[in-house]
Parts: C-alpha cells; sequence; structure tokens
C-alpha cells in the first residue's frame, strides 16, 4: 500500500454535536447545521473568520436535494472560503475527517472545518438508497439497507442460543449507554431481565434481524475543526491528535451481486494493516475506547472479532463479560453508537468526535470513568468500506 | 474513434424506470415567519444583520457574511422595487412555474440590500428592462410558499 508517514502532526481542536432526534421541525437544514457549527466554534474559542476551508458532506438524495453544501452555505459559514463536499455513502462523516486530516497534514490549510449532517425525516431513504442497485440484477430484489448477513454467520459458528444471548446483550450494553448519552437519539431503558422477551418479541425485519437489533433514521449534524501543531498548541490545551487513518474499500463486491463474500473483511484488513505501521500488538491491551460504527447489533458484535483481530469466540467472551461496557476492559461505543443516533452523513464523524471528547475526558455523563489516552474509531458503509481513526491524547507515539 | 451510427444495438434493451423519492420540507423558523406575513399580512419581510449593516431576503438565520445569529431583527420591506436584471424563459417543461415565453427578474425590492428572484408579467418581453419599477401581486390562493407572491407588475 502507498502509505507515507504524514507530512504533520494533525489535531482536533473544536468538536460540535446536535441533539439527534427523529424530528427537527423547528429548524431548516442549514440551521440546524448551525447549531452544530457553532458549538465547535465555541468549544474551539474560534470564530468562522479563523476556518480556512470547510468540508461538508451527507448521503447523496436522502433529503431530495442536489448540490446541499452550496444551499447550507449559511449555515456551514464556507462563504468567501475553499470548500469541498465528499459523500461516500456511511463512510461519509469518516470520509470528512479523513479529507480534513489529509488537507491539513499536507500543509495546505491549517485550520479546517469538517460538517455532516442528516435531516432524514424531511426525505425517503429506502428511494434514495435504492438508486445504489443495478436495476436490471439487483433493484426489484434487495432488501435496501436491512440484512442478516451478520446473524447468518454467527449463529453458524456459536449455535442460535449463544449467538441471539450475545447480540441481546450487546444490544442492551448499548443502550444502556445511550442512556448516559444527553444526545442520544434512541435510549430505551433496556434491562436484563427483558433479554428473552426481546429476542422472541422484537418485531421481525429481515432474517433474524429485528427491530431493537437496527439502528434508527435520525436527524441532526456534527461539525469537527481539525488544526496543525502548532496552530492546535494555540488553540487550546487539549488537543487530540489523530495519529493515523486508514481508508480500505471493496466496492467491486457489489457489482458481482453479492456472490463473492470475502473471507477476510474490510474491517480486518484495515485493523491488520493499520496496527501493523503503527507497531500495535495487542489492541484491547493498547486502546482505552473503541467507537465503533455499528449499524446493528448483530454486525457489531461480529466485526469487534475483526477490528481486534481476536480468535474464536474472544469476541462473544468479550460481550458476555460485559467487559465492553463504560466500566469495563474495553469500553465500546459509551455513546450508545449508531444503534442509539443515525443521522447517516454525521454518524461516522460522531464516532471520532464521541472517541475524541473521551479522550479529553469532557463527554459528559458517558465519559468513561478512568483515563483515556488511546483511541479506535470506525467507519462503515457502501457494501464493504472502512475507515479506521487512531486517537492519541498524547503527542509520544 | 466510432461514431453513434457504427454501434450494433439489436438485441439491446433499455429499463425504464421511475424513481419515487418523495419529501417533506421543513422550512424552519425563520422561513415560516416569513411566509406568513406574506400570507396572512401581504407583507414582505427581511432581517438585518446588525454587524454588516445589511438586509436580507429571503431572510435566514445566519448572516452569511459573519455568521451572527440575526432571525430576530426582522424588517417590513416595500412592496415594490426595481428589476436590477432579468432574462426570458422561452422553453415549457413540468417543473416551469408558467407557459413560456415569461420573464424572471431580480428584483430589489424598497429597505432591501439583496434582490430576491420572482416572475414578472403585465409587460411584454420586449418591453422589459433593467430599472423598472415592479409591485407584488399577491396570489389569492396560498400554497405556503414563495408563490404566495404570484407575481411583480409593472407600477
Amino acid at each position: 500500500m502507498g502509505h507515507r508517514k504524514k507530512n504533520r502532526n494533525v489535531g482536533i481542536v473544536g468538536i460540535g454535536e446536535t441533539k439527534f432526534s427523529s424530528h427537527r421541525e423547528d429548524v431548516n437544514q442549514p440551521e440546524m447545521i448551525n447549531e452544530a457549527v457553532r458549538d465547535a466554534l465555541n468549544d474551539a474559542g474560534l470564530s468562522i473568520d479563523d476556518v480556512e476551508c470547510v468540508v461538508h458532506g451527507n448521503m447523496e438524495l436522502f433529503e431530495m436535494i442536489h448540490q446541499p453544501d452550496l444551499w447550507h452555505t449559511l449555515g456551514t459559514g464556507a462563504y468567501g472560503k475553499d470548500a469541498y463536499r465528499l459523500t461516500t455513502g456511511g463512510t461519509t462523516g469518516g470520509t470528512l475527517v479523513a479529507a480534513a486530516d489529509n488537507l491539513v497534514a499536507s500543509g495546505m490549510y491549517d485550520v479546517v472545518l469538517a460538517i455532516g449532517f442528516e435531516k432524514l425525516q424531511e426525505g425517503h431513504t429506502t428511494g434514495g438508497i435504492t438508486n445504489m442497485a443495478d436495476p436490471l440484477w439487483a433493484r426489484k430484489l434487495q432488501s435496501g439497507a436491512l440484512t442478516d448477513s451478520a446473524a447468518v454467520k454467527v449463529i453458524a459458528e456459536f449455535g442460535e442460543e449463544r449467538a441471539k444471548r450475545a447480540a441481546m446483550t450487546y444490544r442492551i450494553i448499548m443502550d444502556k449507554h445511550a442512556c448516559l448519552n444527553p444526545n442520544s437519539h434512541r435510549a430505551f431503558g433496556l434491562d436484563w431481565d427483558q433479554m428473552d422477551d426481546l429476542i422472541k418479541n422484537s418485531p421481525p425485519l429481515i432474517g433474524n434481524l429485528r427491530l431493537i437489533h437496527m439502528c434508527s433514521q435520525s436527524d441532526g449534524a456534527c461539525a469537527m475543526i481539525f488544526a496543525s501543531e502548532e496552530k492546535a498548541k494555540s488553540i487550546t490545551d487539549k488537543p487530540v491528535w489523530v495519529r493515523d487513518h486508514i481508508c480500505i474499500h471493496r466496492e467491486e463486491t457489489l457489482n458481482l451481486c453479492n456472490n463473492y463474500y470475502p473471507n477476510q473483511t474490510t474491517h480486518k484488513f484495515a485493523a491488520e494493516k493499520l496496527y501493523e505501521r503503527n507497531g500495535i500488538t495487542d489492541p484491547v491491551e493498547y486502546f482505552d475506547v473503541f467507537e465503533m460504527y455499528d449499524p446493528s447489533a448483530w454486525w457489531g458484535m461480529d466485526w469487534i472479532r475483526d477490528f481486534f483481530l481476536l480468535k474464536d469466540d474472544e469476541h462473544i467472551k468479550l460481550i458476555e463479560n460485559k467487559d465492553i461496557m463504560i466500566d469495563g476492559k474495553i469500553p465500546i461505543n459509551p455513546s450508545g453508537g449508531v444503534i442509539a443516533a443515525n443521522p447517516i452523513g454525521a454518524t461516522a464523524m460522531v464516532r471520532v468526535a464521541e472517541a475524541a471528547k473521551q479522550i479529553r475526558g469532557n463527554a459528559g455523563p458517558h465519559q468513561i470513568p478512568r483515563q483515556v489516552n488511546h483511541a479506535l474509531a470506525s467507519s462503515f458503509g457502501g457494501t464493504m468500506w472502512t475507515i479506521l481513526f487512531m486517537l492519541e491524547k498524547e503527542l509520544n507515539w | 474513434m466510432k461514431k453513434e451510427k457504427d454501434f450494433d444495438i439489436n438485441n439491446c434493451y433499455t429499463i425504464s424506470g421511475k424513481l419515487a423519492l418523495p419529501y417533506t420540507y421543513f422550512a424552519g423558523r425563520t422561513g415560516s415567519t416569513f411566509i406568513t406575513h406574506i400570507r396572512d399580512n401581504k407583507k414582505i419581510m427581511g432581517v438585518r444583520c446588525n454587524h454588516c449593516n445589511k438586509v436580507f431576503i429571503p431572510p435566514r438565520q445566519t448572516c452569511e457574511k459573519c455568521l451572527s445569529m440575526i432571525s430576530d431583527n426582522w424588517v417590513e420591506l416595500e412592496n415594490q422595487g426595481e428589476i436590477l436584471n432579468y432574462t426570458v424563459v422561452r422553453y415549457d417543461d413540468n417543473h416551469l412555474p408558467r407557459k413560456a415565453p415569461f420573464i424572471l427578474a431580480m428584483i430589489k425590492l424598497g429597505k432591501a440590500d439583496t434582490p430576491v428572484i420572482h416572475i414578472v408579467e403585465g409587460i411584454s418581453i420586449n418591453d422589459v428592462k433593467e430599472g423598472l419599477k415592479v409591485k407584488a401581486v399577491f396570489a389569492e390562493k396560498t400554497t405556503n410558499t414563495i408563490l404566495d407572491i404570484d407575481h411583480f407588475e409593472p407600477v
């Protein structure tokens, strides 16, 4: 892979998030975005004049609008600035962070504002997403974003009883985290005594994927400000450093009509390469938190093994032993993750933002109750697309 | 390079489809206030940025230049102004509000610093010119959109 060391270090200096919810009738799109932008600027103690470049993204067609970056200028503050629009499906928020990281690292800009948003209630998600499928082969046969491929795989490997309980344990843990996060869209207050009932009675969607397993459609925005090392140190005494990111995709698997399911996922491939080039031998030991893009409980539980390069049932044990809880050995999604809020174009950015807040120590009620120095955040989208970020508290690697 | 007529299209077919992309646009409080003033009071409202000393129409929550919150600074504009620039739409299509030919103009209303785009009627496409004074004609039936101003016509 053609990868070189960063030209210079990049710090996260400002983070803004809206409250995530099903409806925002009180604001139009630029107004909603402006809430996150204002929050990030206040967080960094900067004014819009300090921002040199704006990177903006969301899902194509989901709000039924074209070129949203142009007419969102009133909210983004991009007037008169260099600006980019990026849209890469579910990974969009991660691509925005990766782009901002590269734009600053390259020396092109010292301060870059990245903004991801979605206002799904205004559009028709399934209408937009069906555009992805080939009109001849797949458009009439697809199930949209819903799939139980992970459930099939996990049940085949670990048996129905253990797999279903582990998936629901993962789900309840995520809800317990979501209940701590004031920005959550969905926080039900699920508890362990509901496990059997939910496994049996939650409305089925497709195969073994049930409504309770699946993420929501949310409205909301996230904004993050990135700065060069020198600038970052002058802006804040708590910059969070983007140590490295890796972007891996196998989009060709879509055009093969999903007949070819690679043995090695993009998640595992990305994790192996990222750890190898950063000298990480034991990721569970190294990282203090992992914010994962987990579109459903089945995917989330299955992917832990890929991201942490675990063997056999080690990932299931992490769930069963509740090691992934906020006060556990390796907390996963103290924010509640994607199942708690999924404003799609922002979702992958929220993972990085939440991981960074954990390192700063000011995540709020869902702050991990011990020191967080090293964080991992993932993006997922398309058919097979992964971006993985390593964040650090100190510049000592 | 191959010319179009050289491609062999025997036994190749096309699939005609239609994507349903329904939407519900949430206008927000500022946009909603603008429309209800036109609909209920026949008044066209702008907002002022006190920092940049500019009155904007359409109104917006934030100033495009300094990003200040300005949505509370309502200014009642005059219902008439002058044509800054115009064009003549000379083709017909479903999305267009009138049968061609018709005039679309940028109109700077009294007390506003930015123009608003709208339809101009009551004057021949050969006679319309920059600087022409026009006034708003309000729609009889509301659609809760900018078309609650039906069109502009010469004063």
